[in-house]
């Protein structure tokens, strides 16, 4: 039975067990609610989720581990001698897979029959010779063991699914015949309906919270492998960035502070330029501007947010790198070379972080009390002297803390670098010279063709790790701050 | 503008501090405030009383252009304050707030320290020319405000830190450190309990000595302990004005009767 099936019956039975559960507990009370404990539709989505909820999880559990029974299990019974040199059991039991996935697929399409596939003194290469002419992918020549042991995977998959239909079949029906049973009139459907509720609001928030730590966890652990190949001081302290590929010889020099200091610089001159002028183009829309000024401007600021940052790097490459080059190029200051430049880069994130600041800030300031407003105009304070002396000292913990969300996406901003500010790692003070970021190293690590366990590719979980490191620690700072802010007036 | 003027002058106890003429509020199109004549005295404290929405606040915030800041706000008709017309092109509303000070609702310190919410206004001012002179000020207004002795040994605390009576004493400190000539009350003691509703009851009627006061109350018992002149405003009209206990022991109007009696409100 398909697995859409499957989960239209189990949702189906819920359906029916909402109704049923319904009219059982209005039956109950004489059909007189009053006499209910809860409404009657909190009686019918107690049994429609004792239905839906044990069956949907046991689905689900099934779902993720049936393949690695399987896999484990089959791959058990190849045969050493099957390994051929140089392969591996995994890419043997790939191998299993794609004849098995094959012969599903033939028997689909009506080219083999389903004895034909399971059956047990096939000839290997006739086999093959079948799967070929029906378009099926098969790399090499189908081997004795191969097809044992993917008519064996077909056994078992096929056999597992029909153990699972009836099992979650059945869990569904005991679901559904339990919630029935405790359908009385006391039951108090509703509190336990709540408590389904809170599980499943709980579930999601779990979602995230896994989420992220298996993004660490995966960081830590590549971290670890390549802390083992490469000594950690000269990756901390280490001056130069000089990945050499294994293959063209000579050991790499992979040192993170050429890359922390591009990351450092350019993400200074972003925000050089983007606080000033977002901070003041929130002023200007919160205290300012007329409805109607601020209808217009404030969506088309945020457009601004919405551009994706790689056409912001078109932007920088293509206008304001030329537009640099020309007024301290060659032609003018001559102390810039090429448009790729920290300076580049930074104005250009420092557009992008525009919105970021300004609808942070404009949503702080708005917070502010009216009254506190009120209190210094009715002091005969002037609008500028409001703002500077009440509103901004008051907004100010909050501006800080936008500050930070903003900084922590400048160091985090990869596109705008990758095109805007070169590929060159090094440590100078010269805005104008081309240098790189962490976030740049990670995507020209990892889009190479190094081998996936040398330290050339796993220094990018190291630099990636202390990028998290880096705006997580930015952004508890920025969360701290927005929050104390907070309590001052509620 | 009106230094001139009010410098010849010399005070005399019902001399006419503000004169209202024919005034109409519109809040788009509501029209809040209807042909409104009212005097209010110098060093004498005005009550406004009426039922909520009756627009006493309303034209409370006329009287300091604290309307400007509501774009939908419209005021017509004529306010004279020592005879000058404040809704003149040529007067500055900043200045104006500056002489006809504004204590509101909800006490409403700054996130400042004490000292600097008294100070904010004698700096933006210009009124003292060194920390001495500063400090002076500073003292003499919250001994004025009748809290110097709770918040002398901590001035360098938050304002925000006082509680509710304090804040609200704090903020008419604010008010008077400027010095204004003035000084408009916008239900001073809706927040507070009783205790300080008492304290600040008293404040005004120590204020009366020095300053025009207006308050605006809900609490008929409060306009009848701190005012001498009373006026009831009802749907956006002055129903009645006149001496506080000619109001509350012989109105002329029935709707007044019936208000301070407690059958509309």
């Amino acid at each position: 039975m398909p697995l859409l099936w499957l989960i239209v019956i189990v949702t189906a039975l819920a359906a029916a067990g909402f109704f049923a559960g319904r009219a059982r507990a209005l039956q109950s009370a004489g059909g007189n609610i009053r006499d209910l404990h809860s409404l009657p539709s909190y009686y019918g989505w107690n049994v429609a989720l004792k239905a839906l909820v044990p069956a949907g999880g046991l689905l689900l559990v099934w779902l993720l581990a049936q393949p690695l029974y399987v896999n484990a299990t089959v791959s058990a019974t190849l045969p050493e001698a099957a390994i051929a040199e140089g392969s591996s059991r995994d890419l043997l039991m790939a191998e299993v897979r794609r004849t098995a996935a094959g012969l599903d697929s033939a028997v689909a399409q009506g080219l083999l029959s389903a004895d034909e596939a399971r059956d047990p003194q096939a000839d290997p290469d006739a086999v093959s010779e079948r799967l070929k002419e029906a378009g099926q992918i098969i790399t090499s020549q189908i081997t004795r063991p191969i097809l044992d042991a993917a008519q064996m995977f077909r056994a078992m998959n096929a056999t597992g699914a029909l153990i699972m239909d009836f099992a979650v079949l059945a869990a569904a029906l005991a679901g559904l015949g339990f919630g029935l049973r405790e359908t009385q009139r006391e039951f108090r459907a509703r509190n336990t309906v709540e408590q389904g509720v809170r599980a499943l609001l709980l579930a999601a928030a779990s979602i995230a919270i896994l989420t992220t730590l298996g993004i660490v966890l995966s960081l830590v652990f590549n971290t670890w492998e390549f802390f083992r190949l490469y000594p950690a001081t000269d990756f901390f302290f280490g001056t130069t960035w000089a990945p050499s590929f294994s293959g063209r010889g000579g050991a790499s020099e992979l040192g993170i502070l050429p890359l922390l200091w591009g990351t450092i610089y350019i993400s200074i001159v972003a925000l050089t330029f983007s606080v000033p002028v977002g901070l003041f183009s929130a002023i200007y829309l919160s205290e300012y501007a007329t409805p109607r000024v601020r209808s217009v401007v404030k969506p088309l600021l945020e457009v601004l947010a919405g551009i994706p940052t790689i056409v912001y790097g078109l932007f920088a490459l293509l206008t304001v790198g030329p537009l640099l080059v020309g007024v301290f190029g060659k032609d003018g200051l001559n102390i810039m070379q090429s448009g790729t430049a920290v300076m580049t880069a930074g104005l250009v994130m420092g557009i992008m972080l525009i919105p970021f600041v300004s609808s942070l800030s404009d949503d702080i300031i708005n917070a502010v009390p009216q009254s506190l407003r009120d209190g210094s105009y009715g002091l005969g304070a002037t609008q500028s002297e409001t703002i500077r002396q009440v509103v901004l000292p008051a907004a100010l913990p909050g501006i800080v803390g936008a500050i930070l969300l903003a900084a922590s996406r400048a160091i985090g901003e990869t596109m705008i670098v990758v095109l805007g500010a070169g590929a060159a790692a090094r440590l100078s003070l010269n805005p104008f010279e081309a240098m790189t970021t962490i976030t740049a190293k990670i995507v020209s690590q990892l889009t190479g063709d190094a081998d996936f366990a040398s330290p050339e590719a796993l220094v990018a979980f190291a630099l990636g790790m202390t990028l998290f490191v880096l705006t997580l620690g930015l952004n508890v700072f920025a969360l701290y701050i927005v929050r104390k802010y907070r309590e001052q007036y509620e | 503008m009106y230094d001139a003027l009010h410098r010849q002058k010399e005070v005399d106890v019902n001399e006419i501090k503000i004169a209202a003429r024919g005034v109409q509020v519109h809040y788009g199109d509501n029209h809040a405030i209807k042909d409104v004549d009212v005097d209010i005295e110098d060093k004498t404290v005005t009550a406004f009383i009426g039922p909520s929405g009756c627009g006493k606040s309303t034209f409370l915030r006329c009287l300091n252009r604290m309307n400007d800041t509501i774009p939908i706000c419209r005021v017509e008709g004529s306010i004279l304050l020592d005879g000058e017309d404040i809704y003149d092109k040529r007067v500055d509303p900043v200045q104006l707030r500056a002489k006809v000070g504004m204590v509101f609702q909800k006490p409403n310190p700054f996130p400042k320290s004490i000292y600097d919410n008294i100070a904010y206004g004698p700096r933006i001012h210009g009124m003292a020319r060194n920390k001495a002179e500063l400090d002076e000020i500073v003292e003499r207004a919250l001994r004025r405000g009748a809290i110097w002795e709770e918040v002398k040994d901590r001035l360098n605390a938050p304002g925000t830190g006082l509680s509710g009576g304090q804040q609200q004493r704090l903020c008419i400190a604010r008010a008077i450190a400027t010095e204004p000539e003035v000084l408009l009350m916008d239900e001073p003691c809706s927040a507070l309990d009783p205790i300080a509703t008492a304290q600040v009851e008293e404040l005004i009627d120590e204020l009366r000595e020095n300053y025009s006061v207006v308050i605006v109350t809900h609490s008929m018992q409060q306009a009848a302990r701190v005012s001498q002149r009373t006026a009831f405003f009802h749907l956006g009209n002055l129903v009645e004005f006149g001496d506080t206990s000619t109001i509350f022991t012989n109105p002329e109007d029935p709707r007044t009767e019936s208000y301070i009696t407690g059958r509309i409100g």
